[in-house]
């Protein structure tokens, strides 16, 4: 009836476990109790949980991938405080059993459901309102995105509480993700999160795409872009291109473990160095499709608070494109120690290194777009100088260790784990932090705290050279990665430095929240009216904050890059007359999504426990969930002229006469 | 913190490969932060400099395109790789794990199996095997041949320099040697269960006279490495010490890496 599960599946007897269960289903159960008390109910599904506009989502998001920051970053204490505890003979609090499934879930936590919504997030908020469009191209094919991503989000923390999750790192390497070494749900539970977020990954690259290719404010051809839009281009063509693979990979392993399929495995012709393989060319796009839009947040930044239009335009397009065919060009620099032979290993090493080309122009680009500026010392320019000082030697010691030589004494070692934290925190988070600060106020009409923005700032700078600087000197020791324990007690000091890295860290995403509280109390005074409040370039400047459901009243017409800046310079807004404005049609709020992903919940959790009716269920449903919106004919809800006019009216649009002719051409250029 | 960093590990080698690579990663180092250094120092003196508040700075607010500049910044990153990619194909071939070393000396041939969860070292000359440990001549090149009765592990002596990886039904290669009598730590450094920490050994390194001794005491005093003792070697098992067995009258590299093993025990027996 069950299948696999049973209450023995319920871990009572880890009290660590158990206590996070308990803290979890108290906080829930007081949001609930809130939401509830006070009647958001309805306003919460109409305007958020149901809503196809890309900025509902795009903030969505962005509040997943905080709430799931918090989780991966628990795991990393928990990494940190084991490996400061069990030196010598001492072995630390966590077994291995545990402390196995706490570095895989960090891992897959922290990419699939902190990064990726983060990224996703900041792409589906801003790249519509660069473009100086109304949504995104497939609005809820959008929203049936984000929903997977959740349900990818709610299976793996319920691996927590029931069952277990893989203790095998964070790519599941077979033959030990094989049934024959893994034998328990938590393999599957990886697979079927993992699954599902891709699923709506892909379909969120496919959209993204479509909207860059297909939907622009008229007038904006590709050289009038704004160089966040590139890199999105650049980050969603490599998710269309990596993720399939992503797919095709888990569901062969799927197969093994399911079926008696041999594609991995020691026995019967299968190959585990198949696996990865494959899971590295999808594994090398990934980072870049985390790292190009965290380049393109920082050209943006850079730009506005300089106070002049990004150096080198065409180069950092170039250098994005590059990049973007470049990195599936470089998988096998993750396994040079695989044997593959000195050709090979110097082709891949040689290729990795010619990337750092195009990313060392990128650097220089905004070395000189600060050169005659006038440099605003904003939260955001804070993240990029951050940024550029932490990236460069990260990007150091990634091109060392593309020489294969010197990967063969660094493969595996804590060096590689303080490279890629380098990396990914130096470039990944530093970015979605000054992403997240910039474009605050235009989604909530109102400015982040600044002080608190800095503190924030300085934790996670310090905490970053603290945490990781000591991982490089221990892996030039000889320290090696996902050690549960290790015999040299003089690395013990290091190791404790690391974990105070950790915990300066942790109070700056205390600081987060409390950054969030504080300015939303002080909202009133932070509050944006002019719609632009860094007097920046771009054209999501040019409308109101928060912008309408429907984003631009008028389209506007693009005549050259840095649109806004050129309007503002000659004295034209982009905002519509009044009296001109007709009925708008925007796409209705749909519950497809959320519905789609409940019934892929339940499908992923039964499959994981093998309870076959209850599979059947779950993807019964779905397709009906599917099949009943294909059969809608209301999708559109229309804006009436009037409500537009009085949203214009009240968020000073022009006078109600005396529109030139360049409006006159955007009337005509209005797309349907 | 960098200084403790070099009396072990990577930046200690006792042994011509890690010593070739050590003085690779100073070298690619020292290059790169040629390049890193100066941008760092600029990054920061620009973004002070052009502040919002210094009247002295000149503002140039149309100022985003110079060729000259553009061409020297695609340059000084294509100089750097080209030059560390020139060190990247030619070392990638001189140290290429199965190419022998370089020594008037014959290689000695080791055998290596990782199992769950320890190391089984088998001198196919010598017919002995050890557990956990092996002891090799100084001076004299080891030609390593490595598999993996089930999980993949990868081999890693940090002062001797390069890893590789051992693979169920592969074989990989490796060569190495020890110049200094001493005892170096090895480890997996491939994540492989919960037995994974404990998955270190030691490598004595012996001069010639000792390593004779060490050998004839081998096969004077230990025990036979036969199927059933080997049976009982890949069952899991963690922390095990050290085993040594003075008779080997099988080929038991041969039995794992051709996948026989598999009919001495099978991991669902575990379950």
């Amino acid at each position: 009836m069950f299948g696999r599960l049973s209450w023995s599946a319920i871990p009572f007897d880890q009290p660590i476990v158990m206590g996070t269960c308990a803290t979890v289903g108290v906080v829930l159960l007081v949001i609930f109790a809130l939401v509830t008390i006070k009647g958001w109910w309805p306003y919460l599904w109409r305007e958020w949980i149901t809503s196809v506009d890309h900025k509902r989502i795009g903030a969505m998001y962005m509040i997943l991938g905080l709430v799931m920051l918090v989780r991966g970053f628990s795991d990393a204490l928990m990494m940190r405080s084991q490996q400061a505890l069990a030196a010598g003979h001492a072995a630390g609090y966590l077994p291995p059993e545990h402390y196995d499934q706490v570095f895989s879930a960090h891992g897959t936590i922290m990419i699939f459901f902190v990064a990726m919504p983060f990224v996703i997030g900041l792409m589906n908020f801003a790249l519509p309102l660069q473009l100086g469009v109304r949504d995104v191209a497939f609005p809820v094919l959008n929203s049936v995105s984000f929903w997977l991503t959740a349900a990818g989000v709610l299976l793996v923390n319920l691996s927590l509480f029931v069952g277990e999750f893989a203790r095998t790192g964070w790519l599941a390497y077979p033959p030990l993700s094989e049934l024959a070494y893994s034998p328990g749900v938590g393999v599957d539970y990886y697979l079927w999160s993992l699954q599902l977020s891709g699923l709506g990954t892909l379909l969120s690259g496919i959209n993204l795409t479509t909207t860059i290719l297909k939907l622009r404010a008229p007038g904006m051809g590709y050289k009038r872009m704004p160089v966040f839009c590139w890199t999105a281009l650049a980050s969603n063509l490599l998710i269309v291109a990596a993720f399939p693979v992503l797919t095709a990979t888990f569901a062969m392993l799927l197969l093994d473990r399911y079926c008696g399929f041999h594609f991995f495995t020691n026995d019967l012709g299968g190959n585990p160095m198949m696996y990865v393989n494959l899971i590295w060319i999808w594994g090398h796009p990934e980072v870049y499709i985390l790292i190009l839009p965290a380049f393109g947040v920082f050209s943006e930044v850079v730009a506005t608070f300089s106070g002049k239009p990004l150096f080198g335009y065409r180069s950092m397009v170039l250098a994005t494109m590059a990049i973007c065919v470049l990195s599936f060009m470089v998988w096998l620099h993750h396994f040079f120690t695989m044997g593959a032979g000195a050709d090979v290993n110097a082709f891949f090493g040689i290729m990795t290194m010619i990337i750092a080309v195009p990313t060392g122009v990128k650097v220089f680009n905004w070395l000189f777009t600060l050169y005659g500026g006038r440099v605003r010392f904003t939260v955001p320019i804070y993240w990029t100088l951050g940024f550029i000082v932490t990236f460069v030697i990260g990007g150091m010691t990634g091109v060392l260790m593309a020489i294969p030589p010197a990967d063969f004494v660094l493969h595996n070692s804590l060096f590689l784990i303080a490279h890629f934290h380098n990396v990914a925190i130096g470039g990944v988070v530093f970015g979605v932090m000054a992403g997240m600060t910039y474009w605050f106020p235009k989604a909530f009409g109102f400015k982040l705290n600044e002080r608190l923005g800095k503190a924030v700032f300085w934790c996670w700078f310090i905490g970053f050279y603290l945490a990781f600087m000591p991982l490089y000197a221990l892996g030039l020791m000889g320290a090696t990665r996902r050690m549960q324990h290790y015999p040299n007690t003089h690395w013990q000091p290091l190791m404790l430095v690391a974990l105070a890295g950790a915990v300066v860290i942790l109070l700056g995403i205390a600081l987060t929240v409390v950054q969030i509280v504080v300015s939303i109390r002080q909202r009133h005074a932070n509050r944006d009216r002019t719609g632009d409040p860094w007097n920046a370039r771009t054209l999501e400047w040019s409308i109101p904050s928060p912008p309408p459901a429907w984003n631009f009243t008028r389209l506007p017409y693009v005549e050259r890059a840095d649109a806004y800046w050129h309007m503002k310079e000659e004295g034209v807004s982009g905002r519509a007359a009044p009296a001109s404005l007709v009925d708008l049609h925007i796409p209705r709020n749909t519950p497809v999504g959320v519905f789609l992903a409940f019934f892929a919940v339940i499908a992923g959790f039964a499959l994981i426990w093998r309870i076959d009716w209850l599979a059947v269920v779950g993807l019964v449903g779905a397709v009906v969930v599917v099949l009943r919106e294909y059969w809608k004919t209301e999708r559109e809800r229309t804006v009436p002229a009037e409500e537009v006019a009085a949203f214009e009216r009240a968020h000073g649009a022009l006078p109600e006469v005396g529109h030139d002719d360049r409006e006159v051409r955007v009337t005509s250029g209005v797309q349907s | 913190m960098m200084l403790a960093s070099c009396r072990e590990g990577v930046l200690d080698p006792q042994g011509p490969v890690g010593q070739a690579e050590r003085v690779i990663l100073g070298d690619a180092t020292a290059i790169m932060l040629a390049v890193v250094i100066p941008v760092i120092v600029l990054a920061l003196v620009f973004a002070w400099w052009f502040r919002a508040g210094n009247r002295r700075a000149t503002y140039r607010p149309e100022w985003d395109y110079s060729g000259r500049i553009e061409l020297i910044i695609w340059a000084i990153p294509a100089l750097v790789i080209l030059f560390l990619g020139g060190i990247a194909w030619i070392s990638s071939h001189e140290l290429d794990p199965p190419k022998p070393l370089e020594s008037a000396k014959s290689a000695l041939e080791v055998e290596v199996v990782s199992l769950d969860w320890r190391w089984l070292f088998v001198y196919p000359h010598e017919h002995i095997a050890t557990v956990n440990y092996l002891v090799v001549p100084t001076g004299v090149p080891v030609h390593f041949r490595l598999t993996s009765t089930s999980v993949m592990n990868s081999f890693f002596i940090p002062q001797l320099g390069s890893q590789i990886y051992t693979m169920p039904g592969m074989t990989t290669q490796l060569n190495l040697q020890a110049d200094k009598p001493g005892i170096y730590e090895g480890l997996s450094a491939q994540f492989s269960g919960p037995g994974f920490s404990d998955m270190r050994f030691t490598l004595r390194a012996e001069s010639g006279e000792g390593f004779a001794a060490w050998l004839a005491q081998v096969r004077a005093e230990s025990g036979v490495l036969n199927e059933p003792v080997l049976a009982q070697l890949v069952r899991p098992t963690r922390a095990a010490g050290e085993l040594t067995y003075g008779s080997v009258p099988q080929d038991p590299f041969e039995m794992v890496a051709g996948g026989h093993v598999a009919t001495l025990w099978s991991p669902k027996e575990a379950l």
